[in-house]
């Protein structure tokens, strides 16, 4: 490298984009399996569960994202683990993603109108039946739009992997930059390729929004 | 189970108290339903009458009391809560379908999940019921395409499908304007008229006094008076009076 931007600087960016939505899907998947969890311990109806993952939410919503990730690479180092940046990056995140996602589903659970837990009760069905064929079929749909806007931030967020090493979209700009020293240019192509990922899940978010508030009349109580 | 009262009784409330917070809305209730028998719980709005019938079917709990369903003691922390309501049916005033499926998912989906009922058997079990409140149309219509009539009509087919020994309607008809209320209480009747035993919570008086072997008047948390359909015309208490005085009013 060194002297102009030229296509393998790009080359070395769009790689590092690849992986910014790589470690995207990571913590989205990682963070939906452990926030589906923490969404249905938060409304279980044994009170030490509800407890515990009411404290683990509180826990990571007041924890920088950033600090998260140094505790995932070097506080696991400190006591003998070694792990890649990417496993600390898509650790960490998924713990970070979880907490959010399951509080977001916890209210779409919530917000399935107590008639139909009550019309599924009477029907003899079981507390798992109610949960896995009357109320989550109808909680998706109210949590589709705001799942999708809250990959947007999982988008941006993965950027503060860089600072444990994984070579995301960020850290590759900041590698490309330390041979050229051109950082205006740089950092404004990155903000352009974020934007690129970020814009079309924020109007498919939107468009998914639009779409539900049509359909709301089915989901209101009667 | 245990010590039936009556061993005829399908529901027996005896002495039944409940209060939320300090205010007590069932202050010592007793009444029973013989098998094929429809039973009509009349009274002002807050006399307590819907919270005895959610009683029956456990939604809520009482304080004390008792209380037999079908053999279960509903007042007992340790009743079956799914055995208990595959013998009861209950159906609600804002109908409840599950709007994300259609009537015959909604018919089945009990069925299948509860009694392990095959789906082929459940799918005829839904035509049968959907006949019997003249529905059969519409079967794979969503609820949200159906009036609040039809969908009411909907609910108590669904009901039915899980044959319940005894149904409670809790104001089954106090969302819908007076042509739609007539299609449903043309249902009911017929459930009536095929032995069906039932417990209804009911604004309807004409309704009341036409289809009910018995009335049971509630009156700030208490059975205030009790007898046959006669008593709605022939009251003995001056609160039944001043109530059927203005129930027809408005019928």
């Amino acid at each position: 490298m060194g002297g102009h931007l030229n296509i393998n600087h790009l080359m070395f960016l769009g790689q590092g984009a690849l992986w910014t939505i790589g470690l995207s899907v990571i913590a989205l998947i990682g963070g939906g399996i452990v926030g589906f969890v923490i969404a249905l311990a938060r409304i279980s109806p044994l009170k030490s569960v509800r407890i515990a993952s009411a404290v683990y939410v509180q826990l990571i919503q007041g924890t920088p994202l950033l600090v998260i990730l140094f505790l995932g690479y070097f506080g696991l180092a400190a006591i003998g683990l070694k792990v890649s940046p990417l496993a600390a990056a898509g650790a960490s995140l998924t713990l970070y993603v979880a907490a959010y996602l399951g509080e977001i589903w916890r209210g779409c659970i919530q917000s399935v109108p107590k008639p139909q837990w009550e019309a599924a009760e009477g029907l003899a069905l079981s507390r798992t039946q109610r949960m896995m064929k009357v109320i989550l079929p109808q909680a998706i749909r109210i949590a589709t739009p705001p799942t999708v806007g809250f990959m947007v931030q999982i988008v941006k967020n993965t950027s503060l992997a860089s600072v444990v090493g994984f070579v995301e979209l960020m850290r590759s700009g900041q590698i490309v930059n330390n041979s050229l020293f051109e950082p205006f240019a740089i950092y404004a192509i990155i903000a352009v390729i974020y934007f690129a990922m970020c814009y079309p899940l924020s109007l498919f978010s939107q468009r998914l929004e639009r779409r539900m508030g049509r359909g709301r009349s089915n989901l209101a109580p009667a | 189970m245990q010590q039936n009262p009556s061993s005829d009784s399908i529901v027996s409330l005896r002495d039944v108290q409940k209060s939320f917070g300090s205010l007590r809305v069932l202050d010592g209730v007793s009444f029973a339903v013989e098998r094929g028998e429809v039973l009509a719980l009349i009274g002002r709005s807050g006399s307590g009458k819907s919270t005895a019938l959610r009683c029956i079917d456990r939604f809520e709990k009482v304080d004390g009391g008792e209380i037999v369903v079908c053999g279960h003691r509903v007042d007992r922390p340790d009743v079956d809560l799914r055995a208990l309501r595959q013998d009861v049916g209950i159906v609600f005033q804002s109908y409840n379908l599950f709007p994300h499926l259609t009537i015959e998912q909604n018919i089945t989906l009990a069925p299948c999940a509860v009694k392990g009922l095959a789906h082929s058997q459940a799918k005829d079990l839904a035509r049968k019921v959907l006949a019997q409140v003249g529905l059969e149309e519409k079967l794979h219509a969503y609820p949200e395409q159906l009036s609040g009539g039809q969908q009411q009509r909907a609910a108590i087919a669904r009901s039915l499908a899980m044959q319940p020994k005894v149904m409670l309607f809790d104001e089954v008809t106090s969302a819908l304007d007076p042509e739609l209320t007539a299609e449903v209480l043309k249902v009911i009747e017929q459930l009536a008229a095929d032995g069906m035993t039932m417990v209804m919570v009911t604004h309807e008086m004409g309704f009341a006094k036409g289809i009910a072997d018995r009335i049971v008047f509630m009156h700030r948390g208490k059975v205030h008076e009790t007898g046959p359909a006669s008593i709605l015309t022939s009251p003995t208490t001056p609160e039944l009076t001043q109530f059927v005085g203005t129930g027809n009013l408005k019928s």
